[in-house]
């Protein structure tokens, strides 16, 4: 995980761009998806029988393309050019550019709709395919999070498991309450889990949910593994400058 | 327009079974039959309409066509975003079909009226816009479009043409042609502008796809260096791409909805009448500009 950190924090550094504990609060997850779960082939992206993962908090790209590239979906080189002006790699990505990126994201509420279409669509064709959805919890003020709630509940898609980052970010303007009893009396399979603990990601995702979609409510925090960051608002969208990179840096070492 | 759309749909839903079809909750009981024969492909989604244009582009990532219908307003407005990205920026095909669009339901106030889908659609890139003008024309664009890959917007009326055109998607048909002048007619509107123009030397083109624009026809039948064009919805979606077909400076004259909230209620009718949506004030506005 220190690699992948180290390249996030470089990147951001590099480009001038990023959101960096964003994409820190779901690096675990994230790993797991596509170490463990995730029926994939970075070869073939295309697949027609391949699983879905779709990052509706956009924001959180670095973390993606850095999983992406280490799992050999494109070049580990194209890190280097994100968002500069000829880069596949956005500061949202784009399906049409990013090879393993299924849906293009960035404004909040779209990606759990478009994994309940794809999740249905799957159905209809009787495919047996999977569709992950990572989520944020400042994400979860939005209508649409909750009108697909409904709608994954109505159409029974237990091949649809949607993963909240609950980092708490959202925590300074509206209190969620209880999410776990929120998915819960949507009528989703719902569990909370250390979102940082590999072996209980792995575990909570294998979990059997007939019928019913699955949520999981990870905890996090924001900006994990580098302590200057941690739940610090002031580094929600900010690229460090050369002194506070060599001081992040340091406490990566 | 809409009993036609239901039996196109339904001919579409038996012979491709990519074709899935989504309700916002209207048009439930004319698609009965459907729901029966396709059960695994017809739904009432909802009211929901976001989400709905959003899980409608999820099932384009899987390879089907979804075919989305409600009333104009929460079609296109509330949901422009999720056009914008979900389809547009995403380069997903799908339909979108409304109907109560500009003040097809006059009688129930501001909400419900719908002058700006088309306008807004056209700062979209790639949406491409149809707006038949009878049943027939819905058919045949829609059939010959639906599986195209490119978003597509189609805008049932609740008024046709009596006058059948045999229409062609991406095609302006020319209906006559004069020296004086090109008037335009857009979908619904042809009938009174063929009343209108019987008498006087123009050339009237019609025009049921807005986008992608047929800017050959346009250009080759620009007459007398003016044109009058006359759209059901608020005026200039099209007015770029007349001025970009034409070789030599236009006077332009616009009948279209005009900018305002229509606070009034009664009939579409009284409507029309009010805003000048009537043959004899067609007439009028031609006769002002080409003698101008």
């Amino acid at each position: 995980m220190k690699k992948l950190q180290t390249e996030i924090l470089q990147n951001a550094f590099s480009s001038k761009e990023g959101h960096i504990p964003s994409s820190l609060s779901i690096l675990d997850i994230l790993w797991v998806l596509y170490s463990k779960i995730l029926k994939v082939n970075p070869k073939k992206p295309h697949d027609p029988n391949r699983d879905y993962f779709i990052l509706s908090k956009g924001h959180a790209s670095l973390g993606l393309y850095s999983v992406l590239a280490e799992k050999g979906f494109f070049d580990k080189k194209k890190l280097k050019d994100f968002c500069r002006y000829e880069s596949i790699l956005g500061g949202h990505p784009n399906r049409n550019k990013v090879p393993g990126v299924e849906a293009s994201t960035g404004s909040l509420g779209h990606g759990l709709p478009i994994a309940v279409g794809i999740a249905k669509g799957l159905k209809i064709q009787k495919k047996k395919q999977k569709v992950f959805v990572i989520i944020g919890d400042g994400e979860s003020n939005e209508g649409t999070i909750w009108e697909s709630a409904l709608l994954a509940s109505h159409h029974k898609l237990d091949n649809l498991c949607c993963i909240v980052d609950h980092n708490h970010s959202g925590d300074r303007a509206l209190d969620l309450g209880n999410l776990e009893n929120k998915f819960s009396s949507f009528g989703w399979d719902c569990m909370t889990i250390n979102g940082h603990d590999q072996k209980e990601i792995e575990k909570a995702l294998k979990t059997k949910h007939a019928n019913v979609p699955l949520a999981i409510i990870a905890k996090t925090i924001k900006g994990y593994g580098i302590k200057a960051l941690e739940n610090n608002s002031a580094w929600h969208h900010k690229s460090p400058n050369q002194e506070e990179f060599e001081g992040l840096m340091k406490e990566l070492s | 327009m809409r009993k036609q759309f239901v039996t196109t749909v339904e001919e579409i839903l038996k012979k491709d079974e990519r074709a899935v079809l989504l309700l916002g909750d209207i048009g439930v009981f004319g698609f009965r039959n459907a729901f029966k024969n396709y059960p695994d492909r017809v739904y009432n989604i909802g009211i929901l309409e976001q989400s709905t244009i959003s899980m409608a582009s999820g099932l384009s990532i899987t390879g089907l066509i979804p075919i989305v219908h409600t009333i104009a307003p929460f079609l296109t407005e509330r949901c422009f975003e999720q056009i914008k990205d979900d389809f547009g920026y995403q380069k997903l095909g799908g339909n979108l079909v409304s109907v109560g669009a500009s003040y097809d339901y006059a009688g129930l106030g501001c909400t419900h009226h719908c002058p700006a889908d088309v306008p807004i659609l056209m700062n979209i890139p790639d949406v491409q816009i149809i707006v038949p003008g009878t049943s027939e024309d819905f058919d045949t664009l829609f059939k010959e479009s639906y599986s195209n890959g490119k978003l597509k917007y189609f805008r049932l009326s609740e008024r046709e043409n009596q006058t059948k055109v045999p229409v062609k998607f991406g095609k302006a048909n020319v209906i006559k042609k004069g020296k004086s002048g090109t008037v335009i007619a857009v979908g619904p509107l042809l009938d009174k502008v063929i009343n209108a123009t019987k008498d006087i030397d123009v050339t009237v083109i019609y025009l049921t796809t807005l986008r992608p624009f047929d800017t050959e026809t346009v250009q080759k039948n620009i007459t007398g260096g003016k044109v009058f064009i006359c759209e059901p919805y608020y005026s200039g979606a099209i007015t770029e791409e007349i001025i970009k077909a034409s070789k030599d400076p236009l006077k332009i004259e616009f009948l279209g909805v005009p900018k305002e909230f229509l606070t009034n209620y009664g009939t579409k009718e009284e409507h029309d009448e009010h805003l000048g949506f009537t043959e004899k004030n067609i007439l009028t506005r031609i006769k002002k500009l080409i003698h101008e």
